[in-house]
């Protein structure tokens, strides 16, 4: 693995430029596991890792080692540890008709598609308990509605560009909605309250 | 001997009970939060020898009106400067006083800045979320905004006593002159046609901002009536994952009024960032008022 490209982010932070979330995955996996002197917080994205220096630590050390840093491929392939995660799915969101005409696959095929795959958790963000879950292929990939809807269900399953995601919350939101689940996707009561933590693979199950 | 607490006669436009905020949960959509201006939450902490994190009251240009219950309590007032009275008796900001239970305590609206802060000596005791006890409006976590007729609990101050009356004054332009914030460049500067105009146009913190992002528009006088947006997305710019975002960092969304994202700010986002505020500028750009005139100056990672 060929040395990483980091570029600044104002004086607390780095952005570590990567390819995919394979590579993501890996530094933020090994960041955790083995964090250089002066690690704030790591923020996983769709390909790049952000990288905050502790309070009071210098951005430069923290620079220097991250470029000494090449997580390998036995990062990346390793069996990530937040394990596999069911979620029991209702297929009767709003947009199945929709996705199934913009993926030129039948209602059923969809649900197959959904259902048949092991998802991965790329990365957190938009609500508290949120996941961008990526498939293995590019069946399912659809664009976002035109327009958003001002109130998304709690537990509603959706699809936008290559990912899939469960509403924690009620909330404002602009992907295809296919189905929803009666799974609390976000509990202050439970530690962690998320069931999605990153990496962690999913599998949507039919309920019928 | 009973609880020492804090009644809430009066909230103004906003108040809320921020300390520095959580931290490592953002790999569950948990951002940090805390005091939008962290500097002044500090400075009034140290002043009555509490933890320099212990929460306080985030007040919004004034207007609250709290009565000490249970017994009399240290309190100083910091960040935005604003008129501080102990049963109508001038106590003012930036000092260390003290006000016996049955008293009232009002904080008027300031000269200049925004947010106040108002500390309790043991810090204000309500119970912690995740870790901290900040209200985060973009994650709706935390501790309830408060409201009046709220009791707030204080906690048993430390041993040590303060030693201060009062704290340097938070350096801020008036009203009419712009803050000047400095920035890093990119990391995504290149997504935009004309990455430099974040510099050469002085921007106007729009009425929309709020404790996730300062949103900026171009003054009247750059705009100039013309409908392009001062800071275009290159043409040829490829599409951008989502990636984290951190405070102070301005994103530039398709209709190029810049956001610099503050403390409730989300914890990834898509849209390109052109620049990094330096993090002690950020709480200074926490202080402007809607309408007030902000410029960027380039400076270099240090």
């Amino acid at each position: 693995m060929s040395a990483p490209r980091l570029m600044p982010y104002g004086d607390r932070a780095v952005l570590v430029d990567l390819d995919g979330t394979d590579e993501v995955l890996a530094w933020a996996d090994a960041l955790r596991a083995d964090p250089p002197e002066g690690l704030g917080e790591v923020v996983p994205g769709g390909s790049t890792v952000l990288v905050v220096a502790a309070e009071g630590a210098s951005t430069a050390t923290l620079r220097a080692a991250l470029e000494a840093r090449r997580p390998g491929r036995a990062a990346a392939t390793a069996e990530p540890d937040g394990g596999l995660v069911e979620i029991p799915v209702r297929y009767d969101g709003p947009d199945l008709a929709d996705v199934a005409e913009l993926t030129g696959l039948s209602p059923d095929e969809v649900v197959a598609a959904h259902t048949g795959q092991t998802w991965r958790v790329a990365f957190g963000g938009f609500a508290p308990g949120f996941g961008y879950l990526l498939g293995e292929d590019h069946r399912l990939r659809v664009p976002r509605r035109g327009r958003s809807r001002t109130a998304v269900p709690a537990g509603a399953v959706a699809l936008a560009d290559d990912y899939t995601g469960v509403y924690p919350r009620e909330s404002p939101g602009g992907w295809q909605l296919i189905g929803h689940t009666d799974l609390t996707m976000w509990d202050l009561r439970r530690d962690p309250p998320a069931v999605l933590t990153p990496g962690a693979r999913v599998r949507f199950v039919e309920e019928r | 001997m009973s609880a020492t607490g804090l009644r809430v006669h009066a909230t103004g436009a906003q108040c809320l009970v921020e300390d520095l905020g959580r931290q490592g949960l953002t790999s569950i959509g948990v951002g940090r939060s805390g005091a939008a201006d962290r500097g002044s939450l500090r400075r009034a902490n140290r002043a009555l020898a509490n933890e320099e994190g212990d929460a306080a009251l985030e007040v919004t240009l004034g207007g609250l009106v709290v009565e000490p219950v249970g017994g009399p309590v240290w309190l100083c007032v910091t960040g935005a400067p604003c008129p501080v009275t102990v049963d109508g008796r001038d106590v003012g900001a930036d000092t260390v006083f003290s006000a016996p239970a049955g008293a009232v305590v009002r904080l008027g609206t300031p000269e200049r800045g925004l947010r106040s802060y108002l500390a309790v000596r043991g810090g204000v005791a309500v119970e912690p979320v995740l870790g901290s006890r900040s209200h985060d409006v973009m994650a709706a976590l935390g501790p309830d905004q408060v409201a009046e007729g709220d009791l707030l609990p204080v906690g048993r101050p430390g041993d040590s006593q303060p030693t201060v009356d009062s704290v340097l004054p938070l350096a801020l332009p008036a009203l009419d002159e712009p803050l000047v914030l400095r920035a890093v460049r990119g990391p995504r500067d290149g997504w935009l046609a004309e990455a430099d105009r974040l510099v050469s146009t002085s921007w106007a913190a729009s009425e929309r901002s709020n404790r996730v992002g300062m949103r900026l528009q171009a003054s009247s006088a750059e705009a100039g009536g013309g409908e392009a947006p001062v800071l275009r997305h290159a043409d040829e710019a490829p599409p951008l994952p989502s990636e984290g975002a951190w405070r102070g960092a301005v994103q530039v969304p398709p209709d190029g009024e810049p956001v610099l994202l503050l403390a409730d700010h989300p914890v990834t986002g898509g849209y390109p960032v052109v620049a990094v505020v330096v993090d002690i500028d950020v709480d200074l750009a926490a202080q402007a008022r809607p309408g007030q005139l902000v410029r960027f100056r380039w400076t270099s990672p240090r």
